[in-house]
């Protein structure tokens, strides 16, 4: 990793609102998780963007091998069964 | 005096304390230590001038001339301006900013606790709104003069001589005259000076808590409820309303 001097790196997660899943927003530098939830909420929830916040310290997070992409997911592409989308959907049901 | 009058005053008072330090603020953009604190500081600017916008609106209403907040906000002199000498001192370093927010912030939010009750119901609204942002920028500055109060042995002395340097503006927050004491016996005004015990207080816990020393009382600077300042708010407003004074009524 090039040398990086502006504190540690933190990952951050925002719900848009109650019940919804906590998505990826981007990253944040801050030297504890005080100052990383500050500046969270500074930066990616200043437009109204979300309700609730989690900071993770960006080297607790593993990533997926690039070079392992083939095994991972293409053998996925082809299985369209797994759609659920051979079903007559019952009218008036929303959220499926 | 009528209330009218002395609300008005009282007003202009709290909208141009939110002004002029919302333009300090605004001034560090893309001065930050870092990225995040860049932004973390101007939002904060953005709190204050959302502000003095509600503010100056109530005065421009109170005055009943057709004048707008911009009119009030970009066409008066130096002397018609009543904010604390706190709010126009320069940035300095990030230590000094800090201080200043510090000093600032736990006044603050002192203040709009109490005017959260004020019988005048447009003051109450703005109060109510302010004191979420004042929670906020509060806790801003008290993790940070921590940080720098207990951090290197230089941030611990920039802080200290910043908090030394500023202290002498600090009186002025507590003062009362004749208006603030006319609006007060009306339950329109916050007791500015009962709240100095409690402020007191948490600066001395906060500070101890930082490993930093309660400045030493001195002489209080003061005068802007006169409308007199430092030289630093001559040099705000020949920025700030240079492009009313040069091109009044400009539109783009």
């Amino acid at each position: 990793m090039a040398t990086d001097t502006q504190l540690d790196l933190w990952e951050v997660f925002i719900q848009s609102k109650s019940g919804q899943p906590y998505i990826h927003s981007g990253s944040v530098h801050a030297s504890d998780v005080k100052m990383a939830m500050q500046n969270a909420r500074d930066i990616y929830t200043r437009r109204g963007e979300g309700t609730s916040i989690w900071v993770v310290p960006s080297i607790y997070i593993s990533a997926s091998d690039p070079d392992d992409s083939d095994m991972l997911f293409d053998p996925s592409k082809d299985k369209i069964y797994r759609h659920p989308t051979f079903y007559v959907m019952p009218e008036g049901a929303k959220n499926i | 005096m009528t209330t009218k009058e002395a609300t008005y005053n009282y007003v202009i008072r709290l909208g141009d304390n939110a002004l002029i330090l919302g333009h300090r603020l605004s001034e560090l953009c893309s001065r930050g230590p870092i990225l995040e604190e860049d932004l973390a500081l101007t939002n904060i600017a953005l709190d204050m001038i959302g502000r003095a916008q509600a503010l100056l609106k109530y005065a421009a209403e109170l005055e009943g001339k057709a004048n707008t907040e911009d009119d009030i906000a970009y066409r008066r002199a130096e002397i018609n301006y009543h904010n604390y000498l706190i709010t126009e001192q320069p940035n300095g370093d990030f230590a000094n900013v800090i201080a200043r927010q510090l000093f600032i912030s736990v006044y603050e939010y002192l203040f709009f606790s109490e005017l959260e009750n004020s019988k005048d119901e447009t003051l109450s609204a703005i109060a109510k709104k302010a004191i979420k942002e004042v929670k906020y920028h509060k806790q801003h500055a008290i993790d940070w003069t921590l940080r720098l109060g207990d951090g290197t042995a230089e941030s611990h002395k920039r802080l200290q001589k910043a908090l030394n340097d500023l202290w002498m503006y600090t009186g002025e927050l507590f003062e009362m005259d004749n208006i603030d004491t006319y609006l007060l016996h009306q339950h329109i005004a916050v007791d500015a000076m009962a709240l100095k015990t409690k402020w007191q207080s948490e600066i001395d816990r906060i500070l101890t808590e930082a490993t930093l020393s309660v400045p030493e009382d001195t002489y209080m600077q003061t005068g802007s409820k006169k409308g007199i300042h430092t030289e630093n708010l001559g040099h705000i407003l020949s920025e700030m309303q240079y492009l009313q004074r040069a091109y009044p009524d400009a539109k783009w």
